[in-house]
């Protein structure tokens, strides 16, 4: 250690020489908080996105380190947020890495008291089977003057409005290639 | 907008930090109000009478933008004889049909001219005719049941509209029939006394917002106007965009930098879910969803649905690319391209008629994917009991939220109502994957896609939905494999390759950005939507969208930074149509093309160079001359002028006055709202006469005016959200930090209020209606401000609405109190101005709630019939 370095690390001399001579900045920093790293400084990558709550479409950046998410700042690139977020979106990290987030199928029988496990390939079959069932219990090809229906009336579905534009895509493709009429959205409510 | 749209508030901020002046007209006093020049606290459901005062003040002071308005708006057009006003059928149009409850719009036409469809109902004409046909061999008042219920459905969004004729006009704007004249007349009696007098403000308070706007606007200045759910939460709710849509096109404010009329939308992508609509009525890029007719083919729904004039002439061309982008080579011109795989509509089939289905047990499954109606629409009980009256429920979301475990934990269990023992619905629980955990789009309140990009993997069995909607067609197709069903072929003939990444087989979003681009003949990405065809050489999943894939490159996710570029930042994400950051832009010029002043410059002609240059893509011809006038026999978009702006209308002119495509009359009028303790001030009409309603035991309505019974409900309350929660909280109330922000329901009241009904701050009050109780902690707070209406007080109580039972932070929802009664052109519920009694202390628990709210129905004399009557002005006179 050098006698600059041994003197640099005496906060009084930092305050007079520095540009904090009360010692209310830099000055009085402890070196175990100069050691200190942001968890944006240690992140493997960092992702560009988009906040998911309201429609003004703050640009995200999202810090990764090891697989899992760190850090979620607001994009200072930008013209829409220029890097600010609101406070649900400065809480986005929450939203995703909450620990009350479900990571399994649950399935309730019916008249059942409690959750059960299922495994997520079975619940797609049983789901399936369903979207199969119903509509062909329910299926109307014409109405009673003889006029071409070709739809079913017996399922029925309404979305989030965070839904990607490929998810509505595709959603509004396979349920009206069903014949699935009753097709809605947080849009209008 | 500070409240619920922050970060787009620092704009605002900005533009006054530059000598903008704010106006904040809204019942609440919020963050907005406090840096606002101007605060305006309106009575809920009062805001047609105050633009309405605000468009009398700019007709009868001449504060009106001439060029503008005789050039770009209807309002020469000349009006048919027939046409009666509310001015002449105290509070009615002509064509009102008791029986029904809905208008005949035929009198409302132009002169000479028949607009057979326009925005909003554009099946209006076409049900109309098939209803006249029918009522010869079938009893006509079962046709005209059936034809009341589909005349109302149809397309929201842009319209269009087609031309039998040319409508008579009068450039002097002086005939008595002309639109310009009926307005006047029409809004001669929204003077400053009668503003004052429904609103609750005072005439100095109007006239300041009057003559502010109207210095601010003209040829060297625009004004904007920025609207949320405050004004389409109503069962008139689009008749007040309508009636902003009056004032800034008489003010010039459309089409121009710093002009406009913004809707905040309050989900990342809800604009892109009306887009490419999960809705029942339409179709991607806004085309009508089929209804049932005798010999319907693609032709005969193409042209009762589009303008042969204006973009909207193309509907061919949108419409044969979307059934080629979804049955591919199966779609041929020999099969109409498909066109009967698309199911037909008969009634309306909105979320509200699918819960009072549900209830009736006419429903058997239902998928909520990202939906939480326990806690977030109207009248939460009866969404609830719907649930519980399925055979089957999948829930895709992050957490349990209410709708998810309403069998277990409800407030119905709570009350004995319901056991989970008696509960026959199945339910699958699937949690999903968050935007971090996926690639994809969404499309921002100003139309702009932006891409996110995947950046971690889910966990356990969290998937994306677009995953979940892939594999289960792909499962649904390989079970009805072999089929020879003709309902089956629309399933098995559907294009449904996708490409997949990684162990899951996550399906690869662009691929369906690409679907949804669309592709040309060669198999390339198309670069615009004026390159679609009709005969089936190009595929298209939505013709608004087509180019934000060109040559290959995924434009939503374009990241110059805004620092880098100019103010407009058009290499930021990709807006719809075709980049336009400005829609009708070529209203920011005068008719021969010049910017209507240095100041206000947007887009304007360059006569050497023969094409439309400035700061944004023009949204107009690119190389269409001002001079340029239709031959009598143009079509499509060569049938709009040089100097016609709107360009989707097939007069290309902004409709001052709507002849045809509305549910509720061509011009706006104001009614009170479904449920008032005020009288109609200025009609013998109270509300909307062709609101819909839906009488059940579950879902009484509270007499309103003078009539008896409705002072047993004397407040109103108004229903909104905080900055710190998120609708119906189930991405907010299990987050630590949001929760500690905001743990408690609660009302504001006024400390008068709190006098008169012994509210005390910080403790507990109850709120109870026709329809349930509910419990919620007292804020007592000056935001809330008596007013003066008609003569008496007023009190006004406000609910955030985002608890539920569930989560980190809990409490009652305010929606239990919301009545199912819908606006009748888009099918919204009121939220934002009911009625209601208040009273201190808890809500009493069960069994002895039901009662309470049995014993309110009963001393306002509540039958199934009341606030359900159409006419109420006859009864008065």
């Amino acid at each position: 250690m050098g006698v600059r370095t041994w003197l640099e690390g005496w906060p009084v001399y930092r305050q007079l020489t520095s540009h904090d001579p009360l010692g209310r900045g830099a000055a009085a920093k402890s070196r175990q908080s100069r050691n200190l790293l942001a968890r944006t400084e240690t992140a493997d990558k960092v992702v560009k996105s988009v906040c998911p709550y309201c429609a003004v479409g703050c640009g995200q950046q999202v810090y990764v380190r090891d697989g899992e998410v760190t850090q979620i700042e607001g994009d200072p690139d930008s013209p829409v947020s220029r890097g600010r977020l609101c406070p649900k979106g400065s809480a986005s990290k929450q939203l995703v890495t909450s620990s009350t987030r479900q990571t399994k199928v649950r399935y309730r029988r019916p008249y059942g008291t409690e959750w059960e496990d299922l495994d997520l390939a079975t619940a797609m079959d049983m789901i399936a089977d369903r979207v199969i069932e119903t509509r062909r219990r329910t299926w109307q090809e014409t109405d009673s003057n003889g006029r071409a229906l070709r739809r079913t009336l017996g399922f029925a579905s309404l979305g989030g409005a965070t839904l990607d534009n490929e998810e509505n895509y595709l959603m509004k493709k396979l349920y009206t290639a069903l014949g699935a009429v009753e097709i809605e959205n947080q849009a209008r409510i | 907008m500070a409240e619920c749209h922050p970060v787009g508030f620092q704009w605002v901020m900005e533009a006054k930090q530059r000598g903008a002046t704010i106006i904040h007209v809204d019942p609440r006093f919020t963050r907005t109000s406090a840096v606002a020049d101007i605060h305006v606290p309106l009575r809920a459901g009062s805001d047609i009478a105050f633009l309405g005062g605000l468009i009398r003040y700019v007709l009868e002071n001449d504060k009106w933008f001439r060029e503008y308005v005789v050039a770009y708006t209807n309002a020469p057009m000349i009006l048919r004889e027939d046409f009666r006003d509310t001015e002449d059928l105290d509070g009615l149009f002509s064509g009102f049909q008791e029986d029904t409850r809905h208008y005949d719009p035929s009198t409302w036409q132009y002169e000479g001219a028949d607009v057979a469809a326009a925005a909003g109902q554009r099946d209006q004409w076409s049900d109309m005719e098939s209803n006249e046909k029918g009522s010869s061999s079938d009893s006509r008042s079962e046709h005209a049941r059936r034809g009341a219920a589909t005349a109302r459905v149809s397309t929201s969004g842009a319209g269009g509209g087609t031309f039998h004729g040319r409508p008579e006009r009068d450039d002097t704007l002086q005939h008595p029939r002309c639109v310009f004249q009926v307005l006047k007349r029409h809004f001669s009696r929204y003077t400053p006394e009668k503003v004052a007098e429904i609103c609750g403000v005072s005439e100095a308070q109007f006239l300041r917002v009057a003559e502010a706007l109207t210095a601010n606007s003209g040829r060297e200045r625009t004004s904007a106007f920025v609207y949320a759910v405050g004004w389409t939460h109503h069962t008139v709710g689009v008749q007040y965009i309508r009636t902003a849509a009056i004032l800034q096109l008489l003010l010039g404010n459309i089409g121009r930098p710093g002009g406009g009329i913004m809707a905040l939308r309050g989900h990342a992508s809800i604009q892109g879910s009306t887009d490419i609509p999960t809705l029942f009525n339409i179709l991607p890029g806004y085309l009508p969803m089929p209804h049932a007719h005798d010999h319907e083919d693609l032709a005969t729904y193409i042209s009762a649905d589009a303008g042969s004039k204006g973009y909207w002439g193309n509907m061919d061309a949108y419409a044969v690319s979307l059934l080629k982008a979804w049955w591919g080579d199966a779609a041929t011109a020999d099969n109409d391209y498909c066109f009967d795989y698309l199911p037909r509509l008969t009634d309306k089939h909105s979320n509200y008629d699918t819960v009072m289905k549900q209830l009736a047990g006419e429903s058997e499954g239902y998928f909520l994917i990202g939906e939480n109606p326990a806690v977030g629409t109207a009248n939460g009980k009866m969404n609830r009991l719907g649930l519980a009256n399925l055979k089957w429920l999948v829930v895709r979301d992050f957490q349990l939220i209410e709708s998810a475990t309403f069998w277990k934990d409800g407030p119905e269990i709570e009350t004995g109502e319901l056991a989970p023992e008696e509960i026959g619905t199945e339910v699958f629980f699937l949690p999903a994957a968050a935007h971090t955990e996926k690639d994809g789009s969404f499309t921002n309140t100003q139309r702009m896609l932006q891409w996110h990009h995947k950046a971690v993997e889910p966990t356990g069995d969290q998937r994306s939905d677009l995953w979940f909607y892939f594999h289960l067609g792909r499962i649904i197709r390989a079970k009805l494999a072999g089929s020879t069903a003709r309902a089956d072929r629309p399933i098995l003939d559907l294009t449904w390759d996708y490409p997949t990444k990684g162990e899951a087989g996550d399906p690869d979003a662009e691929a369906v950005l690409a679907e949804i681009n669309g592709f040309g003949p060669d198999g390339k990405p198309l670069s615009s939507y004026t390159e679609l065809k009709a005969d089936g050489s190009t595929r298209c999943g939505c013709w608004i969208y087509c180019g934000c894939f060109k040559d290959g490159v995924n434009e939503p996710a374009r990241r110059k930074p805004g620092s880098e570029q100019s103010w407009v930042a058009p290499e930021w994400g990709w807006a719809w149509p075709a980049n336009r950051r400005i829609l009708y832009n070529r209203a920011s010029a005068d008719p021969e093309g010049r910017p209507w002043s240095e100041r206000k410059a947007y887009l304007w002609w360059d006569p050497e160079q023969k094409k439309w240059t400035g700061h944004d893509v023009p949204d107009f011809q690119p190389d269409k001359s001002p001079d340029y006038r239709p031959p009598e026999d143009a079509e499509r978009e060569d049938a709009i002028a040089g100097t016609e702006p709107f360009i989707m209308q097939a007069d290309g002119r902004g409709w001052l006055y709507v002849p045809a495509g509305l549910a509720d009359g061509p011009l706006p009028a104001h009614y009170e709202p479904h449920e008032s303790p005020v009288p109609n001030q200025l009609y013998g009409q109270q509300q909307n006469p062709a609101r819909q309603v839906y009488p059940h035991r579950l879902n009484r309505y509270a007499p309103s005016g003078d009539d008896p019974g409705a002072e047993v409900f004397p407040y109103v309350f108004t229903t909104y959200r905080l900055t710190e929660h998120h609708t119906a909280g189930g991405m907010s109330r299990w987050l630590p930090y949001l929760s500690e922000l905001q743990p408690e329901f609660f009302c504001e009241v006024s400390p008068q209020l709190a006098a008169e009904r012994g509210l005390e701050h910080l403790g507990w009050a109850t709120i109870v209606n026709p329809r349930a109780v509910i419990e919620a902690r007292v804020l007592v707070t000056e935001r809330m401000r008596p007013l003066r209406v008609g003569g008496r007080t007023l009190h006004q109580i406000g609910l955030p609405y985002h608890w539920g039972g569930n989560g980190l932070s809990t409490g009652d929802s305010a929606n239990e109190l919301l009545a199912i009664a819908l606006d009748p052109n888009v099918h919204i519920q009121p939220t934002k101005a009911s009625v209601c009694d208040i009273r201190p202390g808890r809500r009493p628990r069960a069994p002895a709630a039901a009662p309470l709210v049995a014993d309110y129905q009963r001393r306002a004399g509540i039958t199934a019939e009341t606030g359900t009557e159409a006419v109420t002005g006859g009864k008065k006179k």
